[in-house]
């Protein structure tokens, strides 16, 4: 079932305790995004050299939310920018096609959370 | 309300509305997001079949019969929701597309008009947006302050401790009838009395009230009154604005346009009496219309009867989750509307309200509208289950099994 399919043991471990969570005394750059309608408030830090040398994220959300922010910083940690940009397109593609598309290998178990897309 | 029936047949009631027996995910669907908005009737649907079938041309222009037809069931309506509120004249009812724009409406008229700079508009601390953001946008504009009734807690009761010395320089009081969030039911009567004795005018949030509690504009003793058509049954983007006679003939129109003008020059036009000197444009027609046929159909159950069944689904449902663990429950015990705002601790409300659409429950999650209470009782979001007269204490019931295995899968291995 769809449900079960995003509700994956990985990503309620993740939701339940998240891995590079907490604040950067070092970052570099720091974003926050919200989404009112779920309640969702992340806020990311980084500290930028020729990589992404360290990366931790705060705030609250719902599982997938939580799950997702913790993965990805998992993913990204250690990887150049233009690697982490490409992350990125992998993953919003994979989760806002309209149709399932096979995820790129390297999101690794971020495409655990390809079921996303059929919740807009 | 001499049309109340002592006993409504609600089994009979709810085969009404079609849309509600239908597999959702697989599952019989239970429909608890009423506050949001209502299921309409087979009869609300029939008025609007019939009007386009039979009916349909402009209104208020034509000399030719369907014009006529239209002009009777649009004003025919007027009268209709003058009925429904008890209001002393038909002028008085102002048609708009919602209680937000009809809030919007009285913000840009005689808001403009009488607010000035270091006058007080007070709210309360439980308002839905729509009664938030007009004043807030209204006090920009003309240097006016706003003020805030507190509300006490989790219980989600008014704090009056302090209501004269708020009133104390007001222009307005605007306050919601029934929390959207919290299902408190404010004494709006009793409100009213405290700010007219302090000169100050009053505007009554009526959404979560009018189809759901005996609303009568006299008794409350209001100026001004907004409610929502698709809330209580009929279509949506129909809504109300009751004002006082003189209020309204006092007010400067808002938008121009056909239909709010008696006569128009190049260089000036005059305005058309009340209520036509509000609706600028040819208006929604099927709407009051709808919204006519939806107010014969609560009036025949009658609004006492239906407040004290969703009064009665609501502190069962209230008891029954208290009866789950790690749970937070928001607004009254008692004497609450048709609504339960609640946090499991185990899920997020997001998360909550997700699962249990795959199991059929249609619940909503999230701010309600209410951000600021939400931020001042420390959370950033519930999720809510609100009645109508067509659920039944068994749906609520598979509510708490369902909820009950969303914690259940929660917590397995944490």
């Amino acid at each position: 079932m769809d449900l079960e399919e995003l509700y994956q043991t990985v990503v309620l471990d993740h939701s339940r305790k998240p891995r590079n969570f907490g604040q950067l005394s070092d970052a570099t750059v720091s974003v926050s995004g919200d989404n009112p309608m779920c309640g969702d408030e992340i806020t990311l830090q980084m500290k930028l050299g020729d990589r992404v040398e360290a990366v931790a994220f705060s705030g609250s959300g719902c599982s997938i939310c939580m799950a997702s922010a913790s993965l990805m910083t998992m993913k990204v940690k250690g990887k150049t920018i233009a690697e982490a940009e490409a992350l990125l397109g992998h993953f919003q593609e994979m989760a806002t096609s309209e149709t399932a598309i096979e995820p790129d290998p390297s999101l690794g178990d971020l495409a655990l959370l390809a079921g996303v897309r059929k919740f807009p | 309300m001499a049309e109340t029936n002592t006993s409504p047949d609600w089994v009979t009631l709810r085969s009404d509305f079609r849309i509600l027996d239908q597999r959702v995910h697989g599952k019989p669907l239970i429909y608890f997001d009423n506050a949001a908005t209502s299921q309409k009737p087979k009869s609300v649907i029939d008025a609007l079949v019939h009007y386009y079938e039979s009916d349909n041309a402009n209104v208020h222009r034509g000399i030719h019969e369907l014009s006529n037809r239209s002009t009777m069931g649009f004003e025919g309506a007027r009268k209709r929701v003058a009925r429904f509120l008890n209001a002393a004249s038909t002028h008085e009812i102002v048609f708009t597309r919602g209680t937000t724009e009809a809030i919007n409406l009285v913000a840009n008229t005689w808001g403009v008009a009488n607010i000035k700079e270091g006058d007080a508009i007070l709210l309360t601390e439980m308002e839905h947006h729509s009664n938030l953001v007009p004043w807030q946008m209204l006090a920009a504009r003309v240097g006016a302050v706003l003020r805030f009734v507190p509300v006490t807690g989790d219980d989600g009761l008014l704090d009056l401790s302090e209501l004269d010395r708020l009133l104390d320089g007001a222009k307005l009081f605007a306050f919601t009838h029934i929390s959207n969030t919290l299902g408190t039911v404010n004494p709006a009567k009793a409100l009213c009395e405290r700010a007219k004795a302090a000169g100050v005018v009053t505007l009554v949030d009526a959404a979560q009230s009018a189809g759901h509690y005996p609303v009568d504009v006299q008794e409350i003793g209001c100026d001004f009154l907004a409610f929502s058509g698709h809330k209580i049954c009929g279509p949506t983007g129909i809504g109300a604005l009751y004002g006082r006679e003189v209020l309204l003939e006092a007010m400067p129109p808002w938008q121009g346009g056909g239909e709010m003008i008696s006569s128009v020059d190049y260089e000036k036009s005059r305005w058309n009496t009340i209520p036509h000197k509000f609706e600028a444009g040819t208006p929604d027609i099927s709407g009051p219309i709808g919204l006519a046929a939806a107010m014969d159909y609560l009036d025949a159950i009658g609004r006492e009867n239906i407040f004290r069944h969703d009064q009665a689904l609501a502190e069962y449902a209230y008891q029954r989750l208290a009866e789950l663990p790690r749970h937070r429950l928001f607004g009254p015990a008692k004497g609450r509307a048709g609504l339960v705002s609640f946090l499991l601790d185990d899920a997020h409300a997001h998360d909550l309200v997700t699962l249990a659409d795959g199991e059929g429950l249609a619940l909503r999650g999230g701010h309600h509208c209410n951000q600021p209470l939400m931020k001042k009782l420390g959370v950033k979001s519930t999720a809510r289950a609100s009645f109508y007269f067509y659920n039944t204490t068994e749906e609520i019931d598979r509510m708490i099994d369902i909820l009950q295995k969303i914690q259940e899968f929660f917590s397995r291995g944490s």
